[in-house]
């Protein structure tokens, strides 16, 4: 297929990953964190790590909108389909994902929860415009990438008068969540993360654009490569990292030129600084409260606010003590070293957020890597 | 005196929606059947108007499957739910290596359901149960209030005889043997999603349903004591199908991405929407097991039939106490095809 296979071309993998095995210094460990589930997602389904020698790692990081929405906000989502004038609408990775006391949004919809699965936030707003009796609520969650398109039907349903469209928001914001990993000054040293650079996010940056990693790549002496979904993407952009760190340069390169420029898309720019405002702090699962990490929506939009219209009062709502989807988000552990992954959670009945959506770090290594593991412990054993 | 006869105005076909009175057993239930069913199946079994179709026992082993339709849209590119209520049963019975004989078709249909609609499906059915030299020779018809269904539902039963010394079994597979999959995947289940609402995207996907036990007969005639099972991957795709072998027969598979069919056309559609096209279901594809030293032999034999053109060796059994299916990715790595976790979700971005 066109502008796929290019992407795909396993000859030029292999021959940049050799350059990779060449150029990492042998008495040197390299470990880098994709930030994004896409780029989470690509390594696993292509085996990128295969291709990778022994001491270049990349850990997972928080980039997955499924796995950083904490269990307060699925409770309220919940509550809202409940109500008997309510028709919410979601994406459908948000179906599984696990609320308090083993409710989900799926068990809500079979106990009769207006809850209907669209591919795109146009579909709530026309979904409220064909029955006007149904008070509809988009659940808008995401990074930068889908803020646009929320904004855009927001904008929509005012063209068109609606009164029974609102959204339930919570798009975060990608620096927020990057500060977040790498400021750990303050934490004990068991809690730090410690990466040698970021494949930075792909379809955030084409929103944001590259600029504002700059400050971060600076301030904390760290390589930024934003990178394509594209597995070859991946590649390239780990061969940038290892030569950055070899250089001794904290640059944030371009990998990604085929779509990202240094200042972003200004138009969906302006149709987000338009509809949202930065929340003065929001709640993260795995990394707590971030100040100025999330969106909420300005006065000017108050009645699309489904927060507002409905009154929201966030209760408080722990995860489940042994699941340890906060520190796989941070890179602290890989899903295999979770005492929860693949015994009591899987992606059939998943205990964290992780393991739902196929861009959460656990899911795809059930999915597609947990081989690994069983390769690793025989070889541990013949080393024994 | 003589009473004048009742005279009975045929169905509106065109305009007409069954009624709750279609499926009482009473005169209306009757005209239905006559006037679509009968119609439509046209064959001497059913012409007898009895409850049962009585028919000789052939000698030997028989095989019996039955299977039910609920799909939606019930048209979609290149079929229908009545086709597909053909090929689907005849393909379970093909399974097993078998001459598929009869077919018997239940219906249950929501009040308010277009007789028209009613029409074309049970004429594609008729089409496709002669195409494939199967009879419908009984069936059965109910009426449900609206809502209390969607649309109409169908369950086909079918039996067939299987050939002498052939035993197909989902628990044969050894490690060494090869898989063979008889064409592209993911037609049937990219061409009905195109047509779901929300979905709607402009493709020229067809359905690949067809009934599968000319080929199977062409691959028993060459290879048939050294095939050790088949399966029609349908839903849950290739990934679904690979991972119940391993499950019955105790094994892993190595599967190479490269070797496995799919049009360019299911492949970018499934790249917009998400989806992996090893997950996607077909309805006239087989996956065979197949000793190492026949593979070569059956595939020749499934490639000179029009239904085998694209045939491909795509990997081998392993021994595998984990039971995983791997492959090795077109890209050069490695990963597991995974049993699928729910329905196949599409990404969010």
């Amino acid at each position: 297929m066109k502008y796929i296979d290019e992407y795909r071309d396993g000859g030029l993998a292999r021959s940049i990953a050799a350059t990779i095995a060449r150029e990492a210094l042998p008495g040197r460990h390299y470990k880098f964190m994709e930030f994004c589930g896409g780029h989470t997602h690509a390594i696993s389904r292509y085996g990128i790590e295969d291709l990778l020698p022994p001491n270049v790692e990349m850990v997972h990081g928080p980039g997955c909108p499924v796995c950083v929405l904490p269990v307060g906000r699925i409770d309220d989502a919940i509550r809202l389909a409940l109500r008997p004038e309510v028709t919410l609408c979601t994406y459908a990775d948000l179906m599984r994902v696990p609320a308090s006391g083993g409710a989900n949004l799926l068990k809500a919809k079979a106990a009769g929860a207006d809850i209907r699965m669209i591919y795109s936030s146009m579909d709530a707003v026309l979904i409220a415009e064909a029955e006007p009796t149904r008070q509809v609520v988009f659940f808008a969650i995401g990074f930068e990438t889908t803020t646009p398109s929320t904004a855009l039907s927001i904008g929509l349903a005012r063209r068109k008068r609606l009164s029974n469209f609102s959204v339930f928001c919570n798009h975060v914001l990608t620096p927020p969540a990057i500060r977040a990993i790498l400021d750990t000054a303050a934490l004990p040293e068991v809690e730090r993360v410690l990466v040698d650079g970021f494949v930075g996010p792909a379809h955030v940056s084409t929103v944001i654009g590259t600029t504002p990693y700059r400050a971060l790549a600076v301030e904390f002496e760290k390589p930024v490569v934003v990178a394509g979904f594209e597995p070859l993407d991946v590649v390239q952009a780990i061969l940038m990292l290892v030569r950055q760190v070899n250089e001794g340069r904290n640059e944030v390169e371009n990998q990604y030129i085929r779509a990202v420029t240094a200042e972003g898309n200004p138009i969906a720019q302006r149709e987000i600084t338009e509809i949202f405002e930065p929340r003065d702090t929001f709640e993260w699962r795995g990394l707590g409260s971030l100040p100025l990490s999330a969106l909420r929506l300005r006065d000017a939009y108050a009645g699309y606010d489904a927060e507002r219209r409905f009154t929201i009062v966030p209760e408080p709502a722990a995860d489940n003590p042994a699941c340890e989807c906060g520190d796989v988000l941070r890179g602290l552990k890989k899903p295999a070293e979770c005492k929860l992954f693949g015994t009591v959670c899987s992606p059939e009945a998943p205990m964290g957020s992780c393991m739902v959506s196929p861009e959460g770090a656990c899911a795809a290594h059930w999915t597609y890597g947990r081989f690994r593991d069983r390769a690793k412990t025989i070889s541990d054993r013949a080393a024994a | 005196m003589s009473w004048p006869r009742l005279r009975v105005r045929k169905l509106d076909i065109r305009n007409g929606l069954v009624d709750l009175s279609h499926g009482a057993g009473g005169r209306a239930s009757a005209q239905l059947i006559d006037e679509i069913f009968r119609e439509s199946f046209d064959n001497p079994f059913l012409n007898q108007g009895n409850d049962q179709a009585v028919f000789e026992a052939p000698s030997g082993r028989m095989v019996m499957s039955t299977d039910g339709y609920v799909i939606w849209p019930l048209f979609f590119p290149g079929g229908d739910i009545g086709s597909l209520a053909v090929h689907g049963t005849i393909n379970d019975l093909a399974m097993a290596g078998a001459t598929p004989l009869h077919l018997a078709a239940g219906y249950i249909i929501e009040e308010g359901f277009p007789l028209a609609d009613l029409e074309r499906i049970a004429i594609s059915m008729g089409h496709a149960a002669r195409e494939a030299g199967v009879a419908i020779v009984t069936g059965d018809t109910k009426v449900v209030e609206r809502g209390k269904a969607d649309g109409v539902f169908i369950t086909t039963t079918g039996v067939g005889v299987v050939p002498a010394g052939l035993d197909l079994s989902g628990d044969r597979a050894r490690p060494g043997d090869r898989v063979i999959v008889s064409g592209s995947i993911g037609d049937h289940g990219v061409a009905v999603m195109s047509k779901r609402g929300s979905l709607g995207f402009e493709t020229e996907i067809l359905s690949d349903s067809a009934a599968l036990h000319g080929l199977v007969a062409e691959m028993v005639g060459a290879a048939g004591p050294s095939i050790r099972l088949m399966r029609d991957p349908t839903r849950g795709g290739l990934a679904a199908t690979l991972n119940e072998i391993a499950q019955q027969s105790r094994c892993g598979f190595l599967v190479e991405e490269a070797r496995i069919p799919v049009r360019p056309e299911v492949m970018a559609a499934c790249e917009l929407l998400g989806l992996d096209p090893l997950y996607v279901a077909n309805e006239g594809k087989l996956v065979a097991v197949v000793a190492p030293d026949a593979a070569d032999l059956l595939l020749g034999a499934m490639r000179a039939h029009p239904l085998g053109r694209a045939a491909s060796i795509i990997g081998e059994v392993t021994h595998d106490e984990q039971r995983f299916v791997q492959m090795t990715t077109a890209f050069g790595g490695g990963r597991i095809v995974d049993w699928l976790a729910g329905e196949q979700l599409p990404r969010i971005c």
